[in-house]
């Protein structure tokens, strides 16, 4: 692992005698992302401050680029690593270009004058973010968004070989947070820069990883591809979600269905019928849906809301089981909703299920039901 | 944009370059006895056409004007220090205590030369304020590690200033009868009294430290993101810190020593020089913020001397008329700013 630009081994980071994580082992190389992930206070800002120098380490050791961050001088660091960290800085009468000015500290001479040499990057650095024009605007008078920006042009000025960034999406609307981590993915990958970074966005985490780090229980629970992490039940016990579920495979979190026997029938398929479960959840009455196929993209979140499923398997037509387990439980629904207008070969089942609520008197067309609640 | 900086930093340190002298001269002209320009100009010169006048300006005027100058920037300075490395505008030697400590400490020592009969020179001064001014830094350090509201922090130094302030008041009670009169024209703060001697003693430790903190511009830039991001540029920040509360008590020290304790001088030059600059770059704001210093204390001595004559005011009052409200201005300005943003 020697091309590794970062590399932990068996790292403990805490404050003073406080161990927060213990035993960490990663090794990031130029040109990938690593991304922390795990609950509030689990230790991932504890662990990016150690390797960034600002904690001293308890035991174990860190090497920036081959050489141990122990031996290596504070201006060296600076010239290897730059930071983006989660503390808003105050700067009083700065524009936006001299906060990424300070990002070539470590190459000016004792007055920190700069050359046109550095100049130049900085300007490079602001253009490649997107806030070029920003150069000369007080940096007290933009956005959030625009900020991190601009300090992520500070960060690349510096021009490191890792960096290290701490939640650089928290905070900011979803247009800066994609703007922000294709930025990153494009720097490693173009200038070879190592990024070590904390998220909370596991959607993000998993689409804008190379490696990612589980930081629970005090040490790193799991390493591994986003692949690998992000799959099962894994992730739901690594924060520990009780009230709701969260499906790995399109990172969409859900709260927990409400419990009690269905009052509503939702006969569904193909997307039509999330709404109605949104709005039933919402409301607070508990609905059955089917019949669904397992491969059908309403499928999970049916799953997750739903008090009662009836499912058919993936590409098979739906068959008279599911239709009388269906039947079953919808004679016992004081209404029934349908939200398809059309079924396909393979969903003939659910046309009988109409019609068997249309005898029974308990079907309501969708869209008077609605109109007829939003009225209310 | 660049190029405009640049210009609008050259005009302004013309400026007040300008204002200085202007000021400088008419410190020298005014006073109980008027003297003409032309005279004050061949008295610099160093001939002696009148000796009335030359006594007056070389005993009296000049070296009460140049401190004024020296103290004036040093304390400015000092207050831009401050500033810095708390991270709070409203910091200064005044307002943090710093300046009551070196008081207490020279009116103790003051008073012990009183009663022993032992002559004073400035160096011991000096020594004294620093001892003080650098016991209310540790002091006041001891209290910043503990609160993060910078409203707090003021209101500690304050408190460690009237502590300060009641223990001086004490030791003047109990001291002898004929010489309070010296000691309590002191405590208020006054530029003059200042001999060749002393004005060399200041001059040579404000302009050391003017140099030191000039030299420290680059980290106390990176400072102003925040300690974590000048760590991460390279800052040694423990021994960036050691500097910075050596020369900013060094420079208030000094100024107690031999002017007393002046208040709002540390707060507001410093504010206005940002200001008037339209930058905290503290490669442009520390020579600006010693010259605006300069100006400013020039300023309100000539006030303090002439708008009663032949009664003196207290230069603190003059500068808390004037810098006060800088103060308030500054916090409107800022809470108005926070609106916004």
């Amino acid at each position: 692992m020697s091309d590794a630009v970062l590399q932990t081994n068996a790292l403990s980071a805490g404050y003073s005698r406080r161990v927060i994580v213990d035993g960490l082992t990663v090794s990031v190389s130029a040109g990938a992302i690593c991304t922390l992930i795990g609950p509030n206070g689990a230790g991932k800002s504890t662990v990016l401050k150690t390797v960034a120098a600002q904690l001293p380490m308890l035991s174990g050791s860190v090497a920036l680029c081959g050489d141990s961050l122990d031996t290596l001088h504070e201006k060296d660091v600076a010239r290897r690593l730059s930071v983006l960290l989660t503390q808003k800085i105050t700067a009083e009468r700065m524009t936006c270009g001299d906060v990424a000015e300070t990002g070539r500290y470590p190459y000016t001479g004792t007055l920190g004058i700069l050359s046109a040499e550095d100049k130049r990057i900085v300007h490079e650095a602001m253009e490649l973010v997107g806030a070029a024009h920003l150069y000369d605007t007080d940096f007290r008078q933009i956005s959030d968004g625009q900020r991190q920006c601009v300090m992520l042009a500070r960060a690349i000025a510096q021009q490191p070989k890792l960096m290290l960034l701490d939640e650089p999406t928290s905070f900011l609307d979803i247009g800066h947070k994609l703007h922000i981590l294709s930025l990153l993915r494009r720097l490693a990958k173009e200038r070879q820069i190592a990024v070590i970074q904390s998220l909370h966005e596991l959607d993000l985490a998993q689409k804008f990883s190379d490696t990612v780090v589980c930081v629970h229980n005090g040490k790193a629970e799991r390493i591994g591809t986003p692949e690998e992490i992000f799959s099962g039940d894994y992730i739901a016990s690594l924060y520990e979600i009780e009230n709701g579920t969260y499906d790995p495979r399109f990172g969409a979190a859900e709260p927990a269905a409400v419990q009690g026997d269905p009052e509503v029938f939702v006969i569904g398929g193909g997307g039509a019928g999330i709404p109605v479960y949104r709005r039933m959840h919402r409301t607070g009455i508990p609905f059955a849906a089917g019949v669904l196929h397992e491969n059908d993209v309403e499928y999970p979140i049916a799953k997750a809301l739903a008090s009662v499923v009836i499912t058919e398997k993936a590409f098979e037509p739906v068959g008279a089981k599911a239709v009388e387990n269906a039947s079953h439980v919808m004679k016992r629904c004081r209404e029934v909703l349908c939200c398809t207008e059309t079924f396909g070969s393979m969903n003939q089942g659910n046309r009988m299920l109409k019609s068997q609520a249309e005898q029974l008197g308990i079907l309501r067309p969708e869209t008077e039901d609605a109109k007829k609640r939003a009225a209310r | 944009m660049e190029k405009r900086r640049i210009l609008r930093a050259l005009i302004c340190f013309l400026g007040l370059l300008l204002l200085a002298g202007l000021l400088f001269c008419l410190s020298l002209m005014s006073g109980s006895s008027r003297i003409a320009p032309d005279t004050v100009f061949v008295i610099l010169t160093g001939q002696n056409p009148d000796a009335a006048a030359f006594r007056i300006i070389t005993d009296i005027r000049l070296p009460r004007t140049l401190s004024a100058l020296i103290l004036g920037g040093g304390l400015s300075v000092s207050g831009f220090l401050l500033q810095s490395f708390f991270r709070n505008p409203i910091a200064g030697p005044f307002v943090l205590g710093i300046s009551s400590g070196a008081k207490l400490t020279v009116a103790l020592l003051m008073i012990a030369a009183l009663q022993r009969g032992f002559v004073l020179h400035s160096g011991m001064m000096i020594a004294a304020a620093f001892v003080g001014a650098v016991l209310c830094m540790l002091t006041v350090l001891l209290f910043s590690g503990r609160v993060r509201n910078m409203a707090q922090l003021v209101i500690a130094g304050v408190m460690i200033g009237y502590i300060c302030n009641a223990l001086t008041d004490l030791a003047v009670t109990f001291a002898d009868d004929a010489n309070i009169v010296n000691l309590h024209n002191w405590s208020k703060g006054s530029f003059s009294g200042a001999d060749w001697q002393d004005i060399r003693a200041m001059a040579v430790l404000v302009f050391l430290s003017l140099a030191g903190a000039f030299l420290l511009s680059k980290p106390i830039g990176a400072y102003q993101l925040g300690e974590s991001y000048a760590e991460n540029m390279g800052v040694n920040i423990r021994v960036f810190r050691l500097l910075l509360i050596l020369l900013s008590s060094a420079l208030s020290a000094c100024v107690t020593a031999f002017a007393g304790p002046v208040s709002f001088v540390g707060i507001a030059v410093p504010h206005l020089m940002k200001g008037l600059f339209g930058t905290a770059k503290p490669l442009i704001l520390i020579p600006a913020a010693f010259l605006g210093g300069g100006v400013f204390c020039m300023g309100c001595d000539l006030i303090a001397r002439t708008l009663f004559a032949p009664q003196e005011l207290s230069v603190s009052t003059v500068t808390a008329v004037f810098g006060a409200p800088v103060v308030i201005f500054m916090m409107l300005h800022r809470a108005k700013e926070r609106s916004i943003s």
